[in-house]
């Protein structure tokens, strides 16, 4: 029996006189018995007798598909969205022992599995709070279970409902005089209600629990090496698989030669499928070298447009889908009458999700069933396309979340889970897949490149009266969503078609409602839609048009996607307009920024980072030695969801060009805070994570392939490395609603480094990363 | 196939396998241990790390063949999250990780460095930490907890 089993689950198991294929067909007890006290062996929790009651599974109008009471007293909840490094597992564990008046060690939460938890799409960093910690799905269910509980007490003790309260795990009447507990209420049993829409939320001048510092509950597992990642599952009679991808983007199969590894240790099967080859071997070492082994003759790729040149590739197609967000019809004329024009392009560069390890999956197919240990951020959706990748209905379909690395978006999580289930169904066996280092980095979904037109009208006070945004990107593919195996590299090999760009010019006006999901609108325009402004900013002359081709490359979304490299170049810019009215830019920003919350975010970060107000550049720059400057960053994430305000302070090496960020002085406003520490823990990961991307990190190519492809061709900000001193200033707002967290600080970091470089050395860089050259060649041509 | 005997966290293990196969593969597949990670097979990332004989090695770029005579420790064999070591405490209390992953070539490149020499300097601690990857950005909590583990080391009377 495999280890990863705990002695219960085995136990359990053993008396059932069930294999392990067999028990996971059951939605029964057994499972949820064998799911809690896997979570909690994992976490290195005690392992109490976990809730024994039956459970439909998904559903997410059912109250019993989110919270179960155990006879013991212990809650089980089961959620829809996964830990993925960002602390979402101890979050939402605190919202229900806060809802359902327990303590923190009395929950147990079941994340992400198809056959246990309920279907709530997707676990995307930002909106992972949000659609959790509002007023619906989790903690609407724990809220109505309290509500329940006080109920099914009051006809219990005969008294009216509004005398009694829940407490650590009990109802209780006011005075103490009286009181019973969950377990007797409901232990072991349904409740059997629909989850209410009126349940009352506890208001969070109430929480005890929520709004804590509470620690991290995986943590002492994963810092003693018990923690289970995907990549350390294991399952009876696994074997290893690994893939062979072609040698260039585009290439075709035209042959496999399996000769050319007959005998070799331990191989089990060469597997093809339409482009698709892996090989499988007893063990890991065994597929590795088999894979090396492999001779593969392939079609030649496609061909790359040239790097040095690609920005004006980029800007030449003509094959593009334009969108308006909004056009207010005068910019032109606006800008004509203008005391004064700015103009600027900025460029950022492709970028990759990048994690520490490669990714893996575990993937047991059998004819009419399978079972995916995965990574994935969206267990619902991966069922139904690896239905469709394997040909079986996605109730056949099981897929279960296990914690992979940092994601930070689609790395390779859902391309690996179809690699091991391709070579599971071939060879009839479980198999397990870790992606080589260079596959993952060669054919990942990459953060897309970015090229962006400003245009600013100031009248002759200085201020802005328009702006004109006009913005290139590319796709293809991106999240295989309920459909799209082919978005990412695995289903186009294995003959799906990935999202492409439908193209559409002109752009049709803007209609409907405002929205700036991809942050594509300045803070500082008004946001203006047939007569409605849903902007933040005061610039009523306003123009955001973008274009979209399609990219060489396949694309997906990368922390902070596309609204980072927008904020790039509406943070820089807007620092070059206040530069060329001699104004100060933090002044500049508020002049143009009428959302009170943003206006707060931005002062609060001044003033802590003891700001001076002055104009950009520094006064009596010197052209040589260490030259040092503070620049400023602000953003409405995706124009509803996180304020975050950036000061930075940075040192740049006129000699070398070397910059290192010294300061940096964060002001984050998400509404409610769940866990304070978290956030914190969040908005420094995004710093340093940002500052790495805006100095360090850019996809390059040659000819007909990849070439950054390992640590020291993609080489991001390690441990060792200098790092700023943080400090970060939390605007708690106990009474608004949820928003997103983790992709707020990283968004500005790029625009405010920059904005200190200019600071400290007048030189103007538009184009990321801030390599040393490139930092260097700015400083000479502003010698010149 | 050659057969190995392997003393990890100080227990013996005999495994038939490959001279070739890299220690990481024999102590994540063979003896089922889940502190030392595949990050990128190319001894570049750090996440991998274990300590042999107290030096920090990175056992993806390590033939087993080569280790097998060494006394081999990994996360696990350092402390339990019932009774963490001194540096996971360290780790725990400062919550210096994110989703963790790498947290082998962190916390061991840091103790054989620490252990060797409770006074090294951060500067010190930092060259070491030069060539150990963290994608999460908790770089600042990290050197925060070495810090506050090689103050507890210098407190410690030294024989």
């Amino acid at each position: 029996m495999s280890p990863r089993l705990t002695a219960e689950a085995r136990a359990a198991l053993r008396d059932a006189g069930l294999s392990r294929r067999d028990f996971v067909k059951r939605s029964g007890a057994l499972v949820v018995a064998f799911s809690t006290a896997r979570v909690a062996s994992d976490l290195g929790l005690v392992q109490g007798v976990v809730s024994a009651q039956r459970l439909d599974g998904a559903g997410s109008g059912n109250l019993d598909a989110w919270i179960a009471i155990g006879a013991d007293g212990r809650v089980t909840a089961y959620t829809g969205k996964c830990e993925l490094g960002q602390g979402l597992y101890t979050a939402q564990t605190q919202l229900v022992a806060e809802e359902l008046c327990v303590p923190v060690e009395r929950v147990t939460l079941i994340q992400c599995d198809t056959a246990l938890t309920p279907d709530q799409g997707t676990t995307s960093g930002a909106q992972s709070h949000p659609t959790n910690f509002n007023h619906a799905n989790l903690a609407l269910a724990a809220a109505t279970a309290r509500e329940a509980l006080v109920s099914l007490a009051a006809g219990r003790l005969a008294v009216p409902a509004d005398r009694l309260t829940a407490a650590e795990g009990q109802v209780r009447l006011a005075d103490g005089s009286r009181q019973i507990s969950y377990e007797e209420l409901i232990g072991g049993r349904r409740f059997n209600l629909q989850v209410s829409r009126t349940a009352a939320r506890k208001p969070a001048r109430e929480w005890t629990v929520l709004g804590q510092p509470v620690p991290r509950l995986d943590i002492p597992a994963m810092a003693t090496g018990t923690f289970e990642y995907v990549q350390n599952v294991r399952v009876p009679g696994m074997l290893h698989g690994r893939v062979v991808r072609p040698p260039a983007l585009g290439a075709t199969l035209v042959s496999v030669d399996e000769s050319s590894v007959q005998g070799l240790p331990g191989l089990v099967q060469v597997v093809v499928r339409k482009n698709f080859v892996g090989v499988v071997a007893e063990k890991p070492w065994q597929a590795e070298q088999a894979a090396r082994r492999l001779k593969t003759a392939w079609a030649a790729g496609t061909t790359l447009p040239d790097q040095a040149t690609f920005y004006q590739h980029l800007r030449s197609q003509t094959a593009t889908r334009d969108s308006l967000s909004v056009d207010s019809g005068d910019v032109d004329a606006a800008l004509k009458s203008a005391a004064r024009v700015v103009r600027a392009t900025y460029l950022h560069p492709y970028q990759m999700h990048a994690s520490i390890g490669t990714a893996c999956a575990v993937a047991d197919v059998q004819k009419d069933k399978a079972t995916v240990w995965s990574a994935t951020q969206a267990v619902y959706p991966l069922r139904n396309t690896m239905a469709m990748v394997l040909g079986l209905p996605p109730e056949s379909v099981r897929i279960m979340f296990r914690m992979g690395p940092g994601c930070y978006g689609v790395n390779g999580a859902d391309a690996v889970s179809y690699d091991a289930a391709l070579m599971a169904q071939a060879v009839g066996r479980p198999v397990r897949v870790q992606l080589a280092r260079q596959d993952e980095m060669a054919w990942e979904n990459y953060g897309p490149a970015f090229a962006v037109d400003q245009r600013a009208g100031v009248d002759g006070a200085g201020t802005i009266i328009a702006w004109d945004h006009e913005g290139w990107s590319l796709s293809l593919g991106g999240r295989p969503g309920l459909n799209a195996p082919g978005n990412v590299v695995t289903g186009r090999l294995a003959g799906f078609e990935p999202a492409g760009v439908a193209p559409r010019s002109p752009a049709p006006p803007p209609s409907g409602a405002y929205a700036n999901a991809s942050n594509t609108v300045p803070s500082y325009v008004s946001g203006c839609i047939g007569g409605a402004c849903g902007g933040t900013g005061t610039v009523r002359s306003e123009r955001v048009l973008s274009h979209l081709v399609e990219s060489p490359f396949f694309t997906g979304p990368l922390r902070s996607p596309a609204r980072l490299q927008n904020t790039f170049a509406h943070e820089c810019f807007l620092d070059e307009v206040a530069a060329a009215v001699r104004a100060d830019p933090i002044e500049y920003r508020l002049r143009h920024v009428r959302d009170p919350r943003l206006r707060e975010v931005l002062k609060r970060a001044a003033v802590q980072a003891g700001w001076d107000a002055r104009p950009s550049p520094r006064p009596a720059i010197r052209p040589n030695g260490i030259a040092r400057g503070r620049g400023a960053a602000c953003v409405l994430y995706e124009g509803d969801n996180g304020y975050c305000a950036l000061v930075a302070e940075v040192e740049v090496d006129q000699e070398s060009g070397v910059v290192l960020v010294r300061r940096c002085v964060a002001a984050i406003d998400c509404g409610p805070v769940s866990n304070p520490d978290g956030l914190r823990n969040q908005v420094e990961g995004g710093l340093i994570h940002g500052m790495s991307r805006a100095l360090r990190e850019e996809v390059t190519w040659a000819g007909d392939r990849v070439t950054s492809i390992d640590w020291q061709t993609y080489r991001p900000w390690f441990v060792g490395e200098p790092v700023p001193v943080i400090d970060t200033i939390v605007i708690n707002r106990p009474d608004g609603e949820v928003m997103g967290a983790g992709e707020t600080s990283i968004t500005v970091a790029a625009a405010a480094i920059g904005n200190a470089i200019f600071d400290a050395t007048g030189a103007r860089i538009r184009q990321l990363p801030f390599a040393p050259e490139r930092v260097k060649a700015a400083l000479d041509s502003r010698n010149r | 196939m050659s057969v190995f005997t392997l003393t990890v966290n100080g227990r013996r293990h005999t495994v038939d396998v490959d001279p070739a196969t890299p220690l990481l593969y024999v102590l994540a597949d063979d003896l089922n241990l889940h502190g030392p990670k595949f990050g990128c097979g190319l001894g570049q990332c750090g996440a991998c790390t274990v300590l042999v004989n107290g030096e920090a090695t990175r056992s993806c770029s390590v033939a087993v063949q080569s280790a097998a005579a060494g006394e081999i420790v990994t996360l696990e064999g350092l402390g339990s999250p019932q009774q963490p070591h001194p540096i996971q405490q360290a780790f725990i209390s400062e919550q210096a990780m994110q989703c963790g992953y790498c947290i082998s070539g962190v916390m061991l490149t840091a103790k054989a460095l620490l252990d060797r020499n409770p006074n090294a300097t951060d500067a010190e601690i930092q060259q070491a930490l030069s060539t150990v990857l963290c994608r999460c950005g908790a770089h600042i909590r990290m050197l925060r907890a070495i810090d506050r583990y090689a103050r507890g080391l210098r407190e410690v009377p030294q024989p």
